[in-house]
């Protein structure tokens, strides 16, 4: 009884994370891409009550933040102006989900723009851009993992299922997999492609390599556990009557590798995000001025940028909640599954 | 007399077995008996500043290791700074005040008609191996900087009007040049070429081996120069260390031999940041060539360390588009563009609409200057004034765009997009160097600036090789954002970039004739201020160049950043200059002030 509710309570969690990075449009105040160029690497904005005079208010605001004279990136609070946070703003019109047409946001300001988490070197809004840079790294993880599982289980299956010289060729093309050096040979893909690849065209490009990459592990499992599927009564019995290769291998032994399927999704999903991550911090994912958390955290590869902005580190932040959810779903998974599993053998040994 | 020159033979037996050993400690003290023998005056030059002591040691930080030691076949940077410490020229620029000032030469005369120059050397100079220099060293140094087969860099500066300058020795100090027709850089010309010590390198040129001698494999004994410092020891991939030249032909105004430093240490670090933390952590005592972001980190807290801003230098950050006449090779898809490209209201829209005050601000935090054309307001002598710093203006961008027969289409997003008069929608791709991060932050800028106009304009940061490879080779490329800083602030050394028939031209090089009647008017202008003697003149010839290349928009000129240096405040004597080498260019001057504390460590 316990096992079942862990996993719903990690499930709902990644649900309503997940649901947050897919309504960006809604949750982010502005365009992820729209410069403020008076506002280069703007400090995050504290959202006060009480005001300078010491007054409370109940409805939250700032003050907005003005370059001091005669400097790049050092801001003070102008406090003789307070602007009122509003909730639920009409302003800059997006696309939820990206086809509903919306002009509604969580929150907004009139007069002056509010930046939360701080800005970046052309002034645009980090959080916008975490949020909607979210978008491109978990799709591409939950897309890649999405590939690398289907090529995997098809895989792993034909090779447990058909054994032989069909497993030994694709056991060996799996390990040839595993050792292939990956970043290097991406570094040579791009070289081939056309200059000038348009951001939707390397976002596939990324999702594809990312999910051809990562087959040979989940193909691995798949194989082990179809081998010892394969011999077990229920199998056999079925075979017997006649059943065909195609008919055992989806009415019995597909249902069998769910558990090990669902794991490594659980696991493979935050691997893949990380994977999307490198590649575009070496600047091999989508282009600017599109964000992902990978060419979110590219600028700190300048040492200045390193040592005088802090909140350009918030992005690396963004996927902690992401990937603790996925490993405590992934653990609670596990566990269900083997309990589940003693439970099937209780009933066939039931000594 | 007879006895001392049984002595001095005795002497060069005992120096050659010597030097098979060790080198570097035999010199000095060997060295000593022979000015007695030649029994001349030394007529050294005094310097202005302060007088300082003698001792310690330099230590500077460079991005990447010299290509070679030869000052005739190096042309990286980095060679170039590291050459200029170890060899002199006859005349040299003086990097603060921009002019002539005699080096080697103690004085020259032009002929009225500008065709011959007569150069006095100066008496009793040595090279840094004690041996010493007359009018033959200056002759073979020409005779080989001439010879085609050495491939020396600089050739093309000493061919004037087509024809090569000939250099004839009058006696033993001094030299005549005879050139075919005037040059306009006059004197300037012999800044950079270093004088060769002939009796190291005549066996190697008459072999024909020059180019392979004098790689950073050569040992201290192979090696000989004019300038500070003289080769001790190079490590590969990790530093460089210069020493003090004994025989050096400069004092202070107190008559102490320059230079005052006992060592030069180069050290090489990859990177501008591993350069900045070492420069942080006091390791090395001056910094150069510093980024605006890397400037303002070091200014923050520092300690024992000044930073200094010498205003714009003389790079120029541009824009150009591809305008090479490619014919049958060229893709349809780049010949549509080239349509829009080769459209001069479209440049000048483009120009219109980059905001060059927010590239100054965003990517130089300030610490640089916009620019409208390719001088830079750096190079006081030679920029145009008068050229108009207009201002980012859309609605003349639109104007230009619109008599030019480009429309406006909505899309279903509410972004409108501008389409060309075929109605086919404005794409293309930026080319920037992905190691240089300034660059590739303008380029997103401009992106942002022409979504203005509705061009929809990618960026694309390669690996600088294959960038200048795509521009210069293949020209496979729509536009392309570069940056190029010349090393002299005299119109001449950028010659190859504004002639159409010049390798650097970068939007169309190498042309066999002018595709445009104004690349044609550049040309002929640049020939022009090339053999015209007199500043005046030249520079009312330039400034057209500047006006026309402002008006036809070749390249969309951006931004010149700050030079930007910092040094220790022990350093006495350091004075920042906006030309190459930015700091180092008065290396013999500079000591430590507190001798007590451990200098450079």
């Amino acid at each position: 009884m316990k096992q079942p509710r862990k996993l719903a309570k990690w499930f709902v969690l990644l649900l309503l994370l997940h649901g947050i990075i897919a309504a960006a449009g809604f949750f982010a105040p502005y365009d992820p891409v729209e410069q403020d160029r008076e506002r280069p690497y703007l400090p995050p904005m504290s959202i006060h009550l009480m005001d300078a005079h010491g007054h409370f208010h109940f409805r939250p605001f700032f003050y907005p933040l003005k370059l001091r004279e005669g400097s790049f990136d050092q801001y003070e609070e102008n406090t003789t102006s307070a602007i009122p946070l509003l909730l639920f703003s009409n302003a800059s019109s997006y696309h939820l989900l990206g086809f509903l047409p919306a002009r509604l946001h969580l929150f907004g300001a009139n007069g002056a723009r509010i930046y939360l988490l701080g800005s970046d070197a052309y002034g645009r809004d980090q959080l916008s851009r975490i949020l909607y840079g979210g978008q491109v790294s978990l799709l591409a993880g939950l897309l890649g993992a999405g590939v690398t599982l289907l090529l995997g289980a098809l895989i792993g299956m034909a090779a447990g299922y058909y054994g032989g010289w069909r497993d030994e060729l694709l056991m060996r093309i799996a390990e040839l997999f595993l050792a292939l050096p990956w970043l290097y040979l991406l570094f040579a893909l791009r070289a081939f492609l056309p200059l000038a690849v348009s951001p939707f065209d390397s976002f596939l490009l990324v999702v594809v390599v990312i999910g051809m990459v990562g087959w040979a592990r989940p193909a691995r499992l798949v194989r082990g556990v179809v081998l010892s599927v394969k011999e077990r009564d229920f199998v056999r019995a079925a075979r017997g009557f006649g059943a065909s290769d195609l008919y055992l291998l989806r009415r019995h032994i597909l249902p069998e590798t769910a558990g090990v399927i669902l794991t490594q999704a659980t696991i493979l999903v935050p691997q893949f995000v990380l994977a999307e991550m490198t590649l575009s911090f070496l600047g091999l994912g989508v282009p600017e001025p599109l964000s992902s958390w990978g060419n979110l955290l590219a600028s700190l590869q300048q040492y200045n940028v390193l040592v005088s902005y802090w909140w350009m580190y918030l992005p690396a932040l963004a996927i902690v909640p992401f990937f603790l959810g996925y490993l405590r779903l992934a653990s609670a998974l596990q566990q269900s599954t083997v309990a589940y599993k003693i439970d099937e053998k209780d009933l066939w040994n039931p000594s | 007399m007879r006895k001392q020159r049984s002595y001095s033979r005795r002497c060069v037996i005992t120096l050659s077995l010597i030097l098979a050993c060790a080198s570097t400690i035999a010199l000095p003290t060997l060295g000593s008996p022979l000015p007695q023998q030649t029994n001349q005056k030394e007529e050294l030059l005094s310097l202005p500043g302060e007088v300082g002591h003698s001792g310690g040691r330099l230590v500077v930080s460079l991005r990447s290791e010299p290509k070679s030691l030869n000052p005739l076949t190096a042309a990286d940077a980095t060679s170039r700074e590291v050459i200029g410490a170890m060899q002199s020229d006859l005349v040299h620029i003086n990097r603060a005040t921009q002019l002539t000032e005699p080096a080697l030469a103690k004085s020259w005369k032009i002929s009225p008609d500008g065709l011959q120059y007569t150069l006095t050397l100066r008496q009793g100079l040595r090279f840094s191996d004690g041996h010493p220099l007359d009018a033959d060293d200056v002759l073979f140094t020409f005779r080989v900087y001439l010879d085609e087969a050495v491939h020396a860099t600089q050739r093309d500066q000493l061919i004037v009007g087509g024809k090569p300058i000939t250099v004839s020795k009058v006696d033993a100090q001094t030299l005549v040049f005879q050139f075919a027709k005037p040059d306009g850089v006059e004197e300037r010309l012999f800044d950079g070429f270093a004088i060769l010590p002939r009796h190291l390198l005549e066996k190697p040129y008459q072999e024909g081996k020059l180019g392979q001698i004098w790689t950073t494999a050569a040992q201290p004994s192979e090696w000989a120069g004019l300038g500070p410092f003289r080769l001790k020891e190079y490590v590969a991939g990790q530093k460089l260390v210069l020493e003090r030249n004994p025989y050096y032909w400069k004092t202070d105004s107190k008559g102490n031999r320059l230079p005052y430093l006992d060592e030069l240490v180069f050290l090489f670090v990859p990177s501008a940041d591993a350069q900045v933390l070492r420069f942080q952590s006091g390791e090395t005592d001056i910094i150069s060539r510093l980024s605006a972001e890397n400037f303002s980190v070091l200014g923050r807290q520092p300690r024992g360390y000044s930073m200094s801003d010498a205003g714009p230098g003389l790079e120029y950050n541009f824009l150009f588009f591809n305008l090479n006449d490619l014919g049958e090779k060229s893709s349809a898809d780049l010949a549509r563009k080239q349509k829009w490209f080769r459209d001069v209201r479209f440049r000048q829209a483009i120009s219109a609409a980059v905001d060059r005050e927010a590239i100054v601000r965003l990517v130089y935090q300030g610490r640089g200057a916009p620019l409208w054309g390719p001088v830079t307001p750096g190079n006081r002598r030679w920029v145009n004034s008068s050229i108009p710093h207009s201002p980012r203006s859309l609605e003349r961008a639109r104007s230009l765009l619109k008599e030019a027969g480009f429309s406006w289409s909505t899309a279903s997003n509410g972004e409108s997009a501008l389409l060309d008069p075929e109605g086919r929608p404005i794409e293309f791709s930026i080319l920037t160097s992905s190691s240089n991060a300034d660059r590739t932050k303008m380029a997103t800028l401009i992106q942002d600036d022409l979504k203005q106009l509705g061009m929809h304009v990618q960026v694309v940061p390669l690996e600088f090789r294959s960038l200048i490879d795509r521009v210069t080779q293949t020209k496979e490329y729509d536009a392309c954002l570069l940056g190029l800083a010349s090393f002299d602030a005299d119109p001449t050394p950028d010659l190859n970039v504004w002639l159409s028939s010049g390798g650097t031209h970068l939007w169309n090089p190498s042309q066999s004739h002018p595709a445009t009647p104004w690349e044609a008017e550049i040309d002929r202008l640049m020939e022009q201020q090339l053999s015209t003697p007199g500043y005046d003149q030249r520079k009312k010839l330039y400034d057209r160049v500047q006006e026309i290349l402002a008006e036809n928009q070749p390249m969309i000129f951006l931004a010149s950043p700050d030079i930007l240096v910092g040094a220790k405040n022990s350093i006495a004597n350091f004075h920042h200059a906006v030309l190459e080498p930015y700091v180092l260019w008065n290396v013999e001057q500079l000591y430590f002030r507190n001798n007590a504390e451990t200098p450079g460590r």
